[in-house]
């Protein structure tokens, strides 16, 4: 058996997790820390920043310096920690509500101005902690406590979102493919940017219950079946696609990053210029 | 002393703010206080510090709080309409102890208001808007000298009691231009970050209460991985629903400060020696409070003025011993009435306390809050 | 001795850089000085109102009571900022083209700064400093050298000679 050596990236005192069983949150979180560690970010040179919400959670289980921050907020507290100390590795754990709803605004704006964070989206498309409220990525038609009828809101697609903003590198995978989820999140920790990965969760208990998913079983083959390879999903024509989704790169480019931009205007101020 | 210089409130706000050590700028534009951000953005880079205009009000406060946690001290500044968005911001700072200093250059309001017109409107905004119970200080300066003073100040309580602290500046002052000497950097006194007296391995507990019961939570990127929440939290700094974590939480916050009141409670006494009548006045309107006290004083009215600084916590003692001592008292405002009924509060019947309020755009004249004397006294000499 | 002056015009024209280059030349001086302003939302056109206060002893109430000398550049200023001058001691000081209708006031003195900045200077964007010389002589509080000395520091370095051309034109038009 392999041995488990991401373990030491967690708080042993303070698991077991809230989760629910069967919740995909967990592995997303184990994703991170193998992330971390194939990168061999310094620990105590890494901050975990969470927002609020079921995802947001797993700030306190990881054995870094962690702050779960307000509803939405996650952004905007990273921005401030990685600008006040650029040498410092930020990654962010927020949700579908926390990152599109409440703190959509911010989320556009880290991407714009292109930090270094890794933003890691915890896409359940259910609000899961206040018992399946609907949140702008719950798809179309999809039942929620206060979508009863199915929703009519059309959701958002959150890597669109971030590539039109600005982002340098954009990629999403699933709880379902493990490994390519942690490939995704590793590969968005060592692009100098502002870094998104999407990974689609199951939430058996506020969202698969509602829409005819309430195993962990069943959701995990939705998303093993509906989750296609970006390669394959270029092939696949429209008709196709229907409630599929690609996962993969989407995007990966190079701008200025912005304390290294900032950097430049401290040495232009400090060289007496005006 | 440096060299007399013309400067306005608010670039004396921002000068005091450096004095004091601040390295990072985050906020919004918003009148009247954008001067405080443009003069931020042009001096912070030279000094190796940064400044961020956000998205919003909201971020404007996340962001400094992020700074603040990696080390840096930080301000914000804003306007009431600005205050009102980052008030939530406000209460994870007082929950979880992060050193923040928000200024609120007051305007009119509800709502957009006069944006460029004075007011003081937003007294009990800042003592009350979060949601929750926490202590709040606040400090209001009536001077473009007395605002580079309590730039510094706020600083250092921040740091001190590892808590928000709240500058609030009207437009009076904010925009007004004076001539000042500022103090040389050697006279002016630092509170330095507090840092963990002991090691993770001889139990060290980021929430945990030094003597003076404040904790003193590590920096980010200093090896202690520590756990910062806005949700109530033991000595640990991790979440507990625990009652009796909860109530000595909530009552820590408030005795930190408690215990300290005297120290920070910051005002002036004129002409109080045989005054038989007093105003209390705070902020820019003190400044024709002063003017209308002497006129009074020439006309032979036996009346003093109490010039608050510290407006929260709120100055209890000196109200007690003015309202012991004197007939009756006037509040000045430029609201509908805020600092009144705690100036009633305090003298608890001890003598009437009448507001004098205004809520126009403009400034009281000095003749006016005369009449309000004369008014008080019944003019009796 | 207390003195009180009011610059108004609409927004753009520099009196409230006036008002702060003239407070600057009294402190100079070693008087106490308090400058403030209001206006409105337009950072052009809209009305702009900027008072200076000049005392020995230090000021407190903020605002001009009653103005000694008010200057206005625009009709609407003029109409607008005058009603408070001491009509026994009190100086109007107004623009001759700007302000045709010299509101009924015992002594106004008319002076065409708009038209000496573009004429004389080469550019209406000297219209406030002026504006500053005609004060600077008519007030008598500061010396035109202390004036040019704050000029000197508050203006952009490229433009110091024009500015200084400027002041003088307005201080030797009266």
């Amino acid at each position: 058996m392999q041995e488990r050596t991401y373990e030491k990236y967690f708080r042993q005192n303070r698991l077991p997790h809230i989760w629910c069983p069967g919740c995909g949150n967990g592995t997303v979180m184990k994703a991170i820390v193998e992330a971390v560690e194939k990168r061999k970010l310094p620990r105590d040179k890494t901050v975990i920043v969470s927002g609020i919400g079921c995802s947001s959670r797993a700030s306190g289980y990881m054995d870094f310096d962690t702050l779960h921050t307000a509803h939405g907020r996650a952004i905007p507290f990273a921005t401030g920690i990685k600008l006040a100390n650029p040498e410092l590795n930020v990654i962010v754990i927020t949700g579908d509500g926390d990152c599109t709803a409440i703190g959509g605004n911010h989320f556009i704006h880290g991407a714009r101005r292109n930090i270094d964070l890794t933003v890691v989206l915890f896409n359940n498309a259910i609000y899961g902690m206040t018992g399946g409220q609907a949140s702008p990525m719950t798809p179309l038609h999809k039942k929620a406590t206060t979508a009863p009828y199915g929703s009519v809101d059309r959701p958002f697609d959150a890597c669109q979102l971030a590539s039109a903003a600005g982002a340098s590198y954009v990629a999403r995978s699933t709880a379902f493919h493990v490994q390519h989820l942690t490939d995704m999140i590793a590969e968005g920790i060592s692009v100098e940017g502002f870094s998104f990965i999407e990974a689609v969760v199951q939430c058996p208990t506020a969202y698969g219950r509602k829409n005819k998913m309430p195993e962990p079983a069943q959701m995990m083959a939705w998303l093993r079946d509906h989750a296609v390879l970006q390669k394959a999903w270029d092939k696949l024509p429209e008709e196709k696609r229907s409630d599929k989704f690609p996962i993969g790169v989407f995007l990966k480019r190079q701008f200025e990053e912005y304390t290294k931009a900032y950097a430049e205007v401290i040495a232009s101020a400090q060289g007496g210029k005006k | 002393m440096t060299e007399m210089k013309l400067m306005q409130g608010n670039e004396a706000c921002a000068a005091g703010a450096i004095a004091a050590g601040v390295r990072f700028f985050g906020g919004y534009p918003i009148t009247p206080s954008t001067e405080i951000a443009e003069t931020m953005a042009k001096k912070l880079p030279a000094l190796g510090g940064c400044f961020i205009q956000m998205e919003d009000e909201i971020s404007g406060m996340g962001v400094v709080l992020g700074a603040s946690l990696a080390g840096r001290k930080v301000l914000t500044a804003t306007s009431g309409p600005g205050f009102s968005l980052k008030q939530e911001l406000i209460g994870y700072a007082a929950c979880a102890e992060i050193p923040v200093v928000i200024v609120d250059v007051q305007r009119v309001g509800p709502s957009t208001g006069q944006p460029t017109s004075p007011s003081q409107g937003d007294v009990m905004q800042v003592r009350w808007g979060t949601h929750g119970d926490h202590p709040m200080i606040a400090l209001s300066p009536w001077t473009v000298r007395e605002t580079f003073d309590a730039a510094v100040m706020a600083v250092n309580y921040a740091e001190r009691f590892r808590t928000p602290v709240i500058l609030l500046m009207d437009e009076i002052v904010g925009h007004l231009r004076e001539n000042v000497q500022l103090p040389n950097a050697s006279d002016i006194t630092v509170y330095p970050r507090r840092r963990p007296t002991k090691s993770r391995a001889a139990g060290y507990q980021p929430y945990e209460p030094e003597q003076d019961m404040v904790p003193n939570p590590a920096d980010f990127g200093t090896g202690y991985r520590i756990h910062v929440t806005g949700l109530i939290h033991d000595y640990t700094g991790f979440p507990s629903g625990s009652p009796v974590v909860t109530e000595k939480f909530i009552d820590r916050l408030h005795r930190k400060i408690a215990i300290a009141q005297d120290e920070i409670t910051h005002y002036d006494e004129f002409f109080m020696e045989d005054a038989e009548y007093a105003v209390v006045s705070y902020g820019g309107v003190a400044r024709t409070a002063y003017e209308a006290v002497r006129k009074a004083r020439a006309k032979g009215l036996k009346v003093g003025m109490i010039r608050l600084m510290t407006i929260w916590p709120f100055a209890n003692k000196i109200i007690e011993q003015t309202a012991e001592k004197v007939r009756a008292i006037l509040v000045p405002e430029l609201n509908y009435g805020q600092l009144k009924y705690e100036v009633e509060r305090a003298a608890a019947g001890r003598c009437p306390v009448s507001l004098l309020a205004k809520y126009n755009t403009l400034l009281f004249t000095p003749d006016e809050i005369v009449d309000g004397i004369e008014n008080l006294t019944g003019g009796r000499i | 001795m207390m003195k009180q002056l009011r610059l108004s015009g609409s927004g753009g024209q520099g009196v409230i850089t006036a008002a702060i280059i003239f407070a600057e030349a009294a402190m100079r001086e070693g008087r106490q000085v308090v400058q403030s302003q209001s206006y409105g939302p337009e950072a052009r056109g809209g009305a702009s109102k900027a008072e200076v206060i000049i005392d020995d002893a230090p000021i407190y109430h903020p605002k001009i009571i009653v103005p000694d000398i008010v200057l206005s550049l625009t009709q609407k200023a003029a109409d607008n900022y005058y009603g408070d001058l001491d009509r026994n001691k009190g100086i109007l000081i107004v623009d001759e083209d700007l302000v045709p209708d010299i509101p009924d006031f015992p002594r106004v003195i008319k002076v065409p700064v708009t038209r000496i900045a573009s004429e004389q200077v080469g550019k209406m964007l000297f219209t406030n400093i002026v504006a500053l010389g005609v004060l600077v002589k008519i007030s008598k509080i500061v010396s035109i050298d202390s004036a040019r000395a704050s000029v000197q520091k508050r203006v952009p370095p490229h433009t110091v000679e024009q500015n200084m051309k400027a002041l003088e034109l307005g201080y030797n038009a009266v």
